[in-house]
């Protein structure tokens, strides 16, 4: 490194990050980090490390649960919080547990509105959170390719995409007038790939639920759905069986679909993805609604 | 081409793909052009061409493609990066969109900008963080307004390398007479903008000629094609060797035996052992460690986010530079830029703005609007006001010092915004050309044998007899009657004469308005210094703006200023013409002449008004040298 001329793109992509994160810290009251247990995740979990470092992360991380995620992914979250000091805050929607919204009864939509749009603007709202920090990438889906590093949202929480604020090299605006917040993501100028070979390169921890393993499932129109706990609820006829599966995004475990995959370790997994022909928010339920939905959601608060 | 990538279950195998992927270099360009020339097709085809286009995504785009304008592949590329669904019903970008593609070469983040007139501000933007410009032309329209106007821009945010992408070539047929007149005429609007490198490439997005292989319709064509190019050229700007600049970010203070000061080297090496200079205080400390949670660095070269410890306990904080002594950034509260505005409110001077530079954070006022420029044309007029999507050159005053650089000599340390204190909107970005009073850094070195002295010597009393007025009033003429009378009584007096000046001690000037206002300050400060020496000075110049003249009259600080305004019509000066210079101008040989093209702001409050209009030559010196004694000027003491 010292005699190099300049940093490969890895490298590049990771100085461009800490300095994102390090810049929240000094510029904002009551930063946060959301944080969903996932490989993003676990990429911003390692590099607000790096940002920081020898001081812990000086803002707490963000979980929200909506009662439905895999139970491994809250045995792995709990772990590092341990293992890195973290302020940890876990919020669940009082309200939507009250009415007993699961995504059986209620369908995707309506699960995901109440447990995670809603009850992320709860726990915003609560935490009087200035800066919310996100994991949300460029490449991911049309219309994030647009959004800025630092997005300014309203008091409502709602994105306005005709008066985002224009982001010049690497000054960024972060100014707010009084209950106004910022979105910020820095990992925006990575890919999926990026990812995957910086998790390989820096050997980050990831959930398990990322391997092939012998998991218990059941398969709904051509998606594999894992029974992770008894509320499931089986279809008449339906049974478990076990498959070698993996998951390419953690979630709500009934709205997750795993593919049928033998790739049990983190090479055979980028290998396996740069082989694969469908994109990875295809897994996610909630963006087949419509056209342009993410935007939608966008606007109305979901990060 | 990622997709194929020879990968294979052995490990060895993977790893050294593995290897090849993290140890990829990087190129972030950004596409411009104007409207319908094609762009979002471009980039479309480039995503599809390096196989990222994914199964489920075509199947969806073949659908959205149905009456459209298609390719061989049935697809309309250009769906595949209009994002917002606003866009998609007006057929338009209206954003910077981000995209990613990758070839076994490079990594590559384009900066997809839009065409529309009214959005010049995004693809500064985009041009803020890019390498490289693709210019893209519609090849049955050749170069258009916004083809230059977006050009300026790339020069002005400091682009280095451009990429002539002349699109739609399938449309004229391939005809090769139609490239070669685009390119001609490209490269000769192109001279003065600054490019490195230039290379024009006839290309069609939609059928994919020339973008990744030779094409069979264009055997006329034998340069390199475009996704070679982008894969092999050498863009990397050698921050790396420019002087350290490091700007702290955050102070990391985890307990009370650790104290690091936080940031990304923006430029330039630091090592362990190295004396670094805090650009405030100028105080000096020594590097002892380059923390990292990967371990202790021996050196962090430019775009290393790092930590770094000092020997000593010095007061840093956030928004301090810090540099190698002898190489330090400047450090004052003023200085010249040129913006791009990108608000709908306009700029004004003398309201107050917040400017960000790094990671320093001041209250600012923009002092004087000097001009801006026409971004068409690239002509420079005077103006009041800077509007949306318009480049002037302005001054800036901030509160306090600020550290920067040159925008020529470092991009990130010379680069900033100004953002609205009321609505936090980030109004403008700018590029600082040079800092202004560079003399406070300098102490004043003070004598025993002063103005006073020296004046008494000579038996009179110094002063600036500054004329104003047009060319061809009488000014000099007026001027040298009264050296003469002045010389005959045993005065010392000189005459700084406009023409005589521009042969010495200006010639490096032209007659743009900064050019003027800089050569009215260097005359501000000679008539100051022959002042002190105990001269009576007459200064002769145009000098057409109230502005200057206000600073000359600052400079002038306590010696006697008085401002002679020979007031003569326009019509009595052209009919005069001395020089012949109002015909030529008329003719359009001269630009920006006084009068003509050029404003003269009379003064509100000369000391003495000459008609040379009604008045005599002889009249008007005698008027005036009756005037001089009452500024008492010419006692013996």
């Amino acid at each position: 490194m010292t005699d190099a001329k300049s940093l490969s793109h890895l490298k590049a992509l990771e100085s461009e990050s800490i300095e994102i994160f390090r810049e929240v810290a000094a510029s904002f009251e009551r930063p946060v980090m959301m944080y969903s247990i996932g490989k993003d995740s676990s990429v911003l979990l390692h590099l607000a490390r790096k940002a920081f470092y020898p001081s812990r992360v000086p803002f707490p991380i963000l979980h929200i649960d909506t009662t439905w995620k895999f139970r491994e992914m809250i045995a792995f979250r709990d772990r590092m919080a341990r293992q890195h000091d973290l302020n940890l805050i876990v919020h669940i929607n009082p309200d939507g547990l009250k009415a007993g919204i699961n995504p059986f009864d209620h369908g995707s939509a309506v699960h995901t509105d109440v447990m995670k749009t809603q009850a992320l603007r709860q726990a915003l709202n609560a935490g009087r959170y200035d800066a919310a920090i996100g994991g949300a990438r460029r490449d991911e889906e049309k219309s994030r390719a647009k959004e800025r590093i630092f997005s300014h949202r309203n008091a409502q929480h709602a994105w306005d995409p005709k008066n985002q604020r224009p982001e010049l090299w690497r000054i960024f605006n972060t100014r707010l007038a009084p209950g106004e917040s910022m979105r910020v993501f820095p990992i925006s100028n990575w890919t999926e790939l990026d990812v995957w070979t910086y998790i390989y390169a820096e050997g980050i921890e990831i959930p398990d639920l990322y391997f092939a393993r012998k998991r218990p499932v059941v398969e709904r129109s051509g998606t594999l759905i894992m029974v992770d706990d008894d509320r499931f609820r089986f279809e008449p006829g339906e049974t478990a069986r076990e498959e070698m599966v993996r998951f390419r995004t953690l979630g709500c475990y009934p709205l997750s679909g795993g593919i049928r995959s033998t790739a049990a370790d983190l090479p055979s997994i980028i290998m396996e993805m740069q082989a694969s022909r469908t994109s990875e928010r295809e897994g996610r339920l909630i963006d087949s609604d419509s056209v342009g939905s993410m935007e939608k959601k966008k606007q109305e608060g979901y990060f | 081409m990622n997709a194929s990538a020879p990968i294979r279950s052995a490990d060895t195998d993977l790893d050294l793909w593995l290897a090849q992927q993290t140890g990829k270099g990087l190129l972030r360009f950004l596409t411009c052009g104007s409207v319908d020339d094609g762009k979002s097709t471009l980039i479309g085809r480039l995503l599809y061409d390096s196989q990222l286009i994914l199964d489920d995504q075509l199947a969806s785009l073949r659908k959205e493609s149905k009456n459209r304008t298609v390719g061989d592949e049935g697809i309309d590329f250009s769906l595949l990066v209009d994002g917002l669904a606003a866009e998609r019903e007006q057929g338009i970008t209206i954003d910077v969109a981000y995209r990613f593609f990758s070839t076994d070469k490079r990594k590559f983040i384009v900066a997809d900008t839009p065409g529309h007139e009214q959005y010049t501000r995004n693809m500064a933007t985009g041009a803020s963080n890019a390498d490289l410009a693709i210019v893209l032309i519609d090849a049955r329209k050749g170069v258009l307004t916004q083809t230059r106007r977006h050009s300026f821009i790339l020069s002005l945010i400091g682009v280095k390398h451009v990429v002539l992408a002349v699109n739609k070539i399938d449309l004229v047929g391939y005809d090769e007479a139609v490239f070669a007149g685009i390119e001609t005429e490209y490269r000769a609007f192109a001279r003065d903008l600054g490019f490195e490198t230039l290379a024009a490439i006839p290309v069609s997005a939609l059928k994919g000629d020339n973008i990744l292989a030779p094409s069979a319709q264009m055997p006329w064509y034998t340069g390199p094609q475009l996704v070679p190019y982008l894969e092999t050229i050498e863009v990397a700007s050698d921050r790396t060797s420019q002087p350290l600049r490091f700007p702290v970010q955050w102070v990391n203070r985890p307990n009370l035996d650790f104290r690091g000061f936080s940031g990304t080297v923006a430029s330039g090496v630091v090592k362990v052992g190295d004396e670094v200079l805090i650009a405030a205080s100028r105080k000096p400390a020594v590097v002892t460690r380059i923390v990292t949670m990967d371990g202790d660095l021996e050196a962090a070269i430019a775009g290393q986010a790092v930590t770094l410890v000092l020997d000593r306990e010095v007061d840093i904080s956030r928004g301090d530079v810090l540099s190698h002594p002898g190489q330090t950034p400047e450090y004052s509260n003023q200085f010249q830029a040129r913006m791009v505005w990108m608000s709908d409110e306009s700029a004004f001077p003398g309201r107050s703005y917040l400017l960000k530079t790094g990671s320093q954070l001041v209250p600012a006022t923009i002092t004087d609007l000097k001009f801006r420029t026409n971004v068409n044309t690239l002509e420079q007029s005077p103006a009041k006001t800077l509007e949306l999507n318009e480049v002037g050159t302005l001054t800036i005053a901030t509160d306090k010092p600020i550290a920067f650089d040159a925008y020529a000599s470092n991009g990130l340390t010379g680069a900033f915004i100004l953002i609205d204190r009321i609505s936090n909107a980030t109004l403008g970005a700018g590029v600082i050309d040079f800092g202004l009073r560079r003399a406070q850094n300098l102490s004043w070195q003070s004598f025993d044998v002063n103005r006073d002295v020296r004046a008494r010597m000579k038996g009179q009393k110094p002063a600036i007899v500054w004329f104003t007025g047009l060319s061809g009033s009488g000014k000099s003429t007026v001027a040298n009657l009264i050296e003469k009378r002045l010389a005959a009584e045993g005065r010392h007096a000189y005459i700084l004469d406009g023409d005589n000046v521009r042969h010495g001690l200006n010639k490096d000037l032209g007659f743009t308005e900064d050019a003027r206002v800089e050569n009215i300050r260097r005359v501000a400060e000679v008539a100051r210094l022959m002042a002190d020496a105990g001269l009576i000075v007459i200064v002769s110049f145009i000098s057409p703006f109230r502005n200057e003249r206000r600073l000359a009259r600052e400079v002038a600080g306590d010696v006697t200023f008085a401002e002679v305004y020979v007031d003569t019509p326009l019509a009595v000066c052209e009919a005069r013409d001395p020089k012949g210079l109002y015909a030529r101008a008329r003719r359009g040989e001269i630009k920006n002449f006084t009068g003509i093209d050029s404003p003269f702001e009379a003064p509100e409050h000369p000391e003495i008004v000459l008609h040379g209009a009604t008045e005599t030559p002889e009249q008007m010196a005698e008027r005036l040298y009756s005037q001089m004694f009452g500024w008492g000027l010419g006692y013996s003491i």
